[in-house]
């Protein structure tokens, strides 16, 4: 079995290549470069295409191009700039392209810092460009799901034409594991049909969001609407880890899950029956699941290094069946386990924060 | 009426457009683009190049390009065009690549992609048609617009002071090494009209031949946005923008390069070849053993930059992964690894790792005295403390923790420099823990120090930390 220790960043690029894909077109930020580092390294010495753009706007743009010509692309970058790809990512939508972005979040808003944050939730599963469409989104909790996650939305964006988005924290992509090194398959591609590849067979195909008459742009909308919700009924990932008899589930993903999970057993020491519902997509989100869990738990509890993105998704997924309560740390600080066990605690007391 | 034959680079039939007039463009009469449009195509017919075209359209009154050209088709965001152009020529360096824009998409709104593909020498044919007025959106001031013009946005005229003066762009990216040919040419006499044809041609020569980015800047009425009816328009345009824009060759390399020269490589997805590129890059540790650890390790490692606090977490992580266990190292990241303060954190244990930060650590190594003072009160009781006594000046509390006290860097001075301090440390945390037996350990070490030279002084530094602390130190 050949296994490297290494970064979650790093994890990403070998998944990718491993994945087929291409083409990086990326711009340096703290603290998902080293993504562009080792991109730097792998795709040229593979006969791939590097280019250190000469901005984020540039280089998601660039991935537009590669991308309708039916090539696998992507590109990485940390929140100000994952601000900035937002119109390209909107366009890449709208001309139903698959590409990947990464987006190792990092504390805002504004310039604000390089230490880790989820509170790019809203931006990245709730659209954040312009328009009606959705990124397909995975949270990656550790270094090998860095790599593996990784080739799935490579999958995900071919088989729903759409981009595919992987929403990491600061640590996810600075922490160093054990990641089993995947194996590249071929990829049965189907882009001739509406691909613009510069060759005769493409000849006659349109890469475009432009649909000027509004009747044919509601069918557009409407076409995407659907795929949406195919995409939402089949490819919901999630973890449960002793919920089965749990009276306080917490719903936390990325490395709030890790934390999270240190807990669970600690906290059930101590008589506080408590369980974890971690989201592996964020979008499609894992509603049904915790609707399921929401008629028999006492509680529910979102913890989030923000102040309350996700928790209004598990709102809507458990719509009053039960009390759902929010705990979070930002600005870059992470909660620590004494910390959480002591919300659990209060929480199950009939106390906590809504 | 057909006035002149469609080249077949064209559709024949606009069915691309909407509305009734499937034959006719939608551009306004006097407008430069129908013509600019033609001469592309012929241009592309007569090269032969048609089939393995791609045309990215921009955000402006061009935005319809793909309504007409027979060829592989984009269309934009606005001023990104030369930025999708780059993601195709670079997939497909066969392909024939146009990026067709106006003024505002190309000088104004999208000013970095085109100076940066152009910077890049992306071998693409940017056809920038200037016609000094926001055409699509109604009239406003664009870049370009001379002075005193009057536009929608510049309603008194445009004013040098205020609003900036008009852009030469030919001008300001023939200044850069990489483009290969950078001319400006005119929609204005019959004369002009033909040089403009040549320089296009020439481009998409230039292009065939991967000799590298051109640049064909054209002037173009816009009788609409200029409220002038077409005739007063191409006599303006000849007349005034001429003056602010001159006519003529910028930069011409074409000449000096060699064919194919600005093509750049691209391989498609060979999985095979991928799969033994990562086989290279696995861990050089090979198979991992499966050894017993007496219990999980939650380490913290803390002192200055340049001590090798990280590299010491890697070691044990490294160690911890050819045992067999579970691993995660964590560094404390940002402007901290430059200098000051460094801290990582290393989990090793036999059952799947919860958070990879180490709050309560069970090891603290501290090779600095900030680093004791801010870190010895987290450790668990009867917890480990390990302290480069050769740099720290305070002592841990020996009753509650178990202390060892080692002088790590003044042993490494003895074993032949300061560098190998984290690794006399790392000796000592092995025999303090006795987590790893010791030779297990010297060979992981043999296996991951690249470096050759340092192998012994790292060997000796290891077994100095060990023996020092299995001696009673």
């Amino acid at each position: 079995m050949a296994r490297q220790f290494m970064k979650g960043n790093d994890a990403v690029i070998v998944g990718a290549l491993a994945a087929g894909c291409r083409a990086y077109y990326g711009y340096p930020i703290t603290p998902a470069s080293e993504i562009a580092h080792a991109a730097a390294l792998h795709f040229p010495a593979l006969g791939g295409v590097f280019i250190q753009a000469e901005s984020e706007v540039s280089a998601i743009n660039m991935v537009y191009g590669t991308a309708g010509m039916g090539i696998r692309t992507m590109t990485a970058s940390s929140s100000p700039g994952f601000s900035l790809k937002q119109e390209g990512l909107s366009y890449c939508a709208g001309a139903e392209l698959p590409c990947v972005v990464v987006n190792i979040v990092r504390g805002g808003p504004g310039l604000g810092n390089i230490a880790p944050e989820q509170a790019d939730y809203f931006q990245i599963t709730k659209g954040g460009g312009h328009g009606n469409y959705r990124l397909i989104t995975l949270a990656p909790n550790g270094a090998q799901e860095m790599c593996d996650l990784t080739m799935k939305a490579f999958a995900l964006a071919d088989k729903y034409r759409n981009p595919a988005c992987i929403m990491a924290d600061g640590i996810t992509g600075q922490m160093m594991e054990v990641v089993e090194l995947p194996k590249a398959l071929p990829v049965e591609r189907d882009h001739l049909g509406w691909a613009v590849d510069g060759t005769p067979a493409t000849r006659k195909n349109l890469i475009s969001s432009i649909v000027l008459e509004p009747v044919e742009l509601e069918e557009h909308n409407l076409k995407l609407d659907a795929k949406y919700k195919a995409c939402e009924a089949a490819e919901v990932l999630y973890e449960e880890y002793r919920t089965d008899d749990a009276e306080l589930v917490i719903v936390a993903y990325g490395v709030v899950s890790r934390i999270v999970y240190s807990t669970v057993d600690q906290a059930r020491s101590r008589g506080l029956k408590v369980g974890l519902l971690r989201p592996i997509t964020l979008w499609p989100f894992p509603t049904a699941p915790i609707r399921a869990l929401a008629g028999r738990v006492r509680a529910l509890l979102a913890v989030e290094l923000s102040t309350g993105q996700m928790v209004e998704d598990v709102r809507l997924a458990v719509e009053g069946r039960a009390p759902v309560h929010f705990y979070g740390r930002c600005g870059g600080m992470v909660p620590g386990g004494a910390e959480l066990v002591a919300e659990y605690e209060r929480v199950l007391a009939g106390g906590g924060q809504s | 009426m057909k006035v002149f034959e469609k080249s077949p680079s064209f559709y024949q039939v606009f069915e691309r457009k909407s509305g009734p007039a499937k034959e006719a463009t939608h551009y306004c009469p006097g407008c430069g683009h129908g013509n600019i449009h033609k001469m592309i195509a012929e241009a592309l017919e007569d090269l032969e190049v048609t089939e393995r075209t791609v045309f990215v359209s921009p955000v402006g009154c061009s935005v319809f390009g793909y309504y007409y050209f027979d060829c592989g088709n984009f269309q934009a965001a606005h001023g990104r065009a030369p930025a999708v152009a780059t993601g195709v020529k670079r997939a497909n360096p066969g392909a024939i690549v146009i990026s067709y824009q106006g003024d505002g998409d190309l000088a104004a709104i999208g000013t970095a992609e085109t100076i940066h593909a152009a910077n890049r020498g992306e071998s693409i044919c940017v056809f920038f048609v200037n016609n000094a007025i926001y055409g699509m959106t109604g009239g406003q001031m664009a870049p370009t617009t001379l002075i005193g013009q009057r536009s929608t946005t510049s309603p008194l005229g445009r004013i040098a002071e205020t609003h900036g003066n008009p852009i030469r762009m030919a001008e300001l990216l023939a200044t850069l090494p990489a483009p290969t040919y950078i001319e400006r040419v005119a929609m204005g006499d019959s004369k002009q009209i033909m040089k403009a044809r040549k320089a296009i041609r020439k481009a998409l020569e230039i292009q065939k031949e991967g000799k590298g980015y051109c640049f064909v800047e054209i002037l173009s009425s816009c009788p609409t946005g200029w409220k002038m009816d077409p005739v007063t328009s191409r006599d303006w345009l000849m007349a005034e923008m001429t003056k602010v824009f001159p006519l003529g060759v910028f930069k011409d390399e074409s000449g000096n390069r060699d064919e194919g020269q600005w093509d750049r490589h691209f391989e498609g997805f060979a999985p095979d070849k991928v799969n033994a590129y990562l086989d290279r890059l696995k861990s050089a540790l090979g198979d991992s053993e499966a050894l017993s650890l007496p219990r999980d390790l939650h380490c913290k490692f803390a002192g200055f930059g340049g001590q090798g606090i990280l590299t010491l977490g890697l070691f044990l992580s490294q160690i911890g992964m050819r045992a067999g266990h579970q691993v995660s190292w964590f560094p404390a990241y940002g402007p901290e690894m430059r200098g000051g303060t460094a801290n990582c954190s290393v989990n090793i244990s036999a059952e799947r790792i919860g958070s990879p930060l180490v709050d309560h650590p069970n090891v603290l190594v501290v090779m600095n005295q900030p680093s004791l003072d801010a870190f010895e009160a987290s450790v668990l009781d009867g917890g480990t403390i390990i302290v480069d006594t050769t740099i720290v000046e305070g002592r841990p509390d020996a009753k509650r923790l178990n202390a060892v006290l080692i002088p790590a860097s003044a042993i490494a001075d003895e074993v032949g420099t300061p560098k190998v301090a984290n690794v006399v440390v790392l000796g000592a945390l092995v025999a303090a823990t006795g987590a790893f037996p010791p030779e297990f350990c010297e060979a992981t070490l043999r296996a991951v120090i690249k470096k050759q030279s340092l192998v012994d002084m790292n060997m000796a530094a290891f077994r100095r930390g060990y023996d020092h602390v299995k001696n009673g130190g």
